[in-house]
């Protein structure tokens, strides 16, 4: 069995440094195929250690299963293999000579929803797979969703198992059409098709030639060739202090940094900021990064900002620039994914973390509940469970500085606590409100607006 | 607006320096786990970026097995002293004297596992509430499926099936009294990227690292070091062959490689085209499927 790991061409520096990098997840419904794919597309692409591969060899066998098991690259519980499915992300890191790709594997097992929400959360790509027997189903729409709502800007959809459908391009296509309808309504600019069998290796990185009818490129062309612009944020200055350094020695007596990263927009020595929510400026002096002063900062450099004066400022707050603010307000319209198997208390109360900020929140109203399938809104049934999503007003105790979602991820995320549990039993994305509707309750947005 | 690009290695960085800031400012009392060992060592120097011109705000501990390598006890002494921090070091050994825990038997006795017991009780002794590890996900299937920051019951234990949702950047770190949490900044990173920012960094290493002569037998396929710790079985002998160190851990279950490699640039060449993981050289993992999982469980690294 031949299998060289790291391919030889990342050794030198400065190609090693400068490739770029594709974080990407999958979703999908159980047993769809993700593990397989994922693992057939390390083995294919020579990216498997020689002892991994020894031991899943080993393994299969013991398993008196036939076709190496790729799912078990990923699949490295206990409980997992024990079930064949996934529970929690696994991470993969692998390199071609393209680029360099963070994978998080994720369950597509419905229970385990807030674990799939947890990799793609950090994704730029994710790959959904279609078993092409089954053709799209709720949990197909379900991650869809998600994804659209996370913000994830590319979309593979993998028409997986086609050897079951002997390669048909009717019922390929006839997915594709299915999948496209019920896209329409979600906000994902890029969406890509491909038939797969992640079983076989067929389009996964070699072009299969039993679907001569598909014109494009394998899954690994299209994860090596698209097109990753920064999704960051590098106009609205946003910058949240994490925690204030002071170091009381006699070299640097008189130093006080703020440590935070920039979530946002550009810093730079002489900028003039507004600490928020106080409102008081400062102008900034000196800005340090890990190598030392820099000359300016941007998202998501992790730096320490000292000012030229003497402001009041701490862990929570927000540095912008006067001309350039996010709101300071203790209401919150967001979009809510829901983890825990514990309703969403329609008057409850929740520990919320945004940005580096921690208070209490009373949800004030559950505007309407997502139908999964059909993306409507439905306003008689509001009782969000586990899994669901749905739009909720909150208010919070102290205010928070934000941003809509769509605008920036950091400043326009939060996640929900359970006060007493600790678990983490929500995941907020806040909305883009025009001026009108803030103050019209029960008169909301298209949530593909978000 | 394409000028604000930051390589893959100061992603890795930023993030890990962002982890560090957020273990400051969350909990009340952390300790960075410090073994002498490249990823730690890594950590370590990312702590004080995190935290300069301040002084690393939290103590660097060690648990000793007594069955260490001399350059890496070394190492950790000189390096604590170098950036002036507070070191801890608490022994297995002592652990075992006061009854707990046990010795292993049998026949590849290590006190590898036994650290997950001095572990745990130097966390209660000094109610650390966070404790930063350089483990990483490429490293082994199990730590594969770690999040950054991870919760521990008040037994120590992990509950691999239970884990909080992760989403984003936003980490959380409550907990209610006598549970603690293990915080891992270089859950990204791979064995290559640790190399690179060695050499980016210029970071002095232990020299066991490098090539060198060293008399080792070989059980099972690993190349243990001769130490007092191991009994030769009946067909085994001590050879003197050239070799260095892909991971450093407890010397009676940490094998060496065969490696003519001295310099930090051939070091990262061998990572390069190495073709088994740096785990393949750990006895510990072998020992079953889930070894490591089980381990995690209990309270380890
Ligand atoms: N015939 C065929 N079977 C496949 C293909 N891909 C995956 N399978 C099988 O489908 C089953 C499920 O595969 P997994 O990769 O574990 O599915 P999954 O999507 O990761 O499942 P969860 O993670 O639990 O959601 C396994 O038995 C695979 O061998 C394929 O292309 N063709
Ligand atoms: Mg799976």
């Amino acid at each position: 069995m031949s299998s060289s790991a790291a391919p030889a061409h990342v050794h030198t520096d400065e190609h090693y440094l400068s490739m770029d990098l594709l974080r990407f997840t999958t979703a999908g419904s159980v047993d769809d195929g993700k593990s397989t794919l994922i693992g057939r597309l390390l083995y294919d692409s020579k990216a498997i250690f020689e002892d991994t591969l020894e031991n899943l060899e080993r393994v299969t066998e013991q398993r008196g299963e036939e076709n190496l098991n790729l799912a078990l690259l990923t699949d490295g519980l206990r409980a997992e293999r024990e079930q064949g499915i996934t529970i929690d992300v696994a991470y993969r890191y692998f390199a071609t000579p393209r680029r360099k790709f963070i994978i998080a594997d994720t369950p597509g097992h419905i229970q385990y929803t807030r674990n799939m929400v947890t990799g793609a959360s950090t994704a730029n790509l994710a790959i959904i797979l279609i078993d092409a027997r089954k053709g799209v189903i709720e949990q197909t729409c379900r991650h869809s969703f998600i994804a659209s709502l996370l913000g994830i800007p590319h979309v593979v959809v993998a028409v997986n198992k086609m050897d079951l459908v002997d390669f048909s391009e009717a019922r390929f296509n006839e997915i594709v059409a299915q999948y496209s309808e019920f896209a329409s309504r979600l906000s994902i600019p890029d969406i890509k098709f491909i038939p797969i069998s992640a079983l076989h290796g067929d389009n996964v990185v070699e072009k299969s030639a039993r679907t001569p009818w598909y014109q494009g490129g394998a899954l690994l062309y299209t994860l090596e060739t698209v097109y990753i612009g920064s999704d960051l944020n590098h106009v609205d200055p946003r910058f949240s202090v994490q925690t204030v350094i002071r170091p009381n020695n006699d070299a640097h007596h008189d130093f006080r940094g703020f440590a935070g990263r920039v979530a946002g927009g550009v810093f730079k020595p002489g900028d003039e900021i507004v600490s928020l929510p106080s409102g008081l400026p400062a102008v900034i002096k000196s800005l340090h990064g890990p190598e030392g002063e820099l000359a300016e900062a941007f998202a998501p450099m992790s730096v320490v900002m000292t000012l030229d004066r003497e402001i009041d400022s701490s862990r929570g707050d927000l540095f912008a620039k006067a001309h350039n603010q996010p709101a300071v307000t203790q209401d919150v319209e967001a979009m809510v994914c829901w983890f825990s198997p514990a309703k969403l208390n329609p008057a409850g109360k929740y520990i919320l973390r945004h940005a580096t900020r921690e208070t209490k929140c009373a949800v004030k109203a559950v505007r309407y509940k997502v139908d999964i399938n059909t993306l409507r809104k439905q306003t008689d049934d509001v009782a969000i469970g586990m899994n669901d999503i749905g739009r909720v007003f909150l208010r919070t105790a102290v205010p928070l500085m934000t941003d809509p979602y769509k605008r920036n991820r950091t400043t326009g995320s939060f996640i929900l606590i359970d006060e007493f549990t600790n678990a983490t039993v929500g995941a907020g994305m806040i909305l883009w409100l025009e001026p009108a509707e803030r103050s019209a309750a029960g008169q909301f947005a298209d949530m593909g607006g978000l | 607006m394409s000028s604000y690009n930051l390589t893959h290695l100061a992603q890795l960085e930023h993030e890990a320096i962002f982890v560090l800031r957020e273990v400051a400012a969350q909990f009340e009392r952390p300790a960075l786990l410090f073994s002498g060992g490249k990823d730690s060592i890594v950590m370590a120097r990312l702590a004080q970026k995190a935290f300069a011109p301040a002084r690393i705000p939290f103590p660097l501990v060690h648990v000793d097995t007594g069955h260490n390598f001399a350059e890496t006890i070394e190492y950790r002494d000189w390096f604590a002293a170098e950036i002036g921090a507070r070191l801890v070091v608490r022994l297995v050994e002592d652990s075992i004297k006061a009854g707990r825990c046990q010795e292993e038997k049998g026949l590849n006795p290590s006190r590898n596992g036994l650290q997950t017991v001095t572990l745990l009780d130097t966390i209660e002794e000094f109610k650390f509430d966070a404790c930063l590890g350089g483990a990483r996900r490429d490293e082994e299937k199990a730590r594969a499926k770690e999040r950054f920051f991870s919760h521990r019951d008040e037994f120590g234990q992990w509950d691999p099936k239970n884990q909080r949702p992760e989403l984003w950047n936003l980490f959380n770190g409550r907990k209610n009294q006598g549970e603690h949490f293990r915080v891992f900044p270089l859950s990204n990173w791979t064995e290559m990227d640790v190399w690179q920012y060695i050499a980016r960094e210029n970071l002095r290493i232990p020299s066991i690292y490098f090539s060198h002569s060293r008399r080792v037998v070989n059980r099972n396929g690993v190349l243990l070091a001769e130490s007092p710790y191991i009994t030769l079985l009946e067909g085994e002998c001590y050879e003197e062959r050239i070799v260095r160190y892909r991971t450093v851990g407890d010397s009676t279950c940490t094998g060496a490689v065969e490696s003519p490699a001295a310099t930090l640039g051939e070091v990262i060449q061998e990572v390069a085209s190495a073709r088994v993981t740096e785990r393949g050289t750990r006895a510990d993992d072998k020992r079953s499927e889930s070894a490591m999982e089980d381990r995690k469980k209990a309270g380890y690294f």
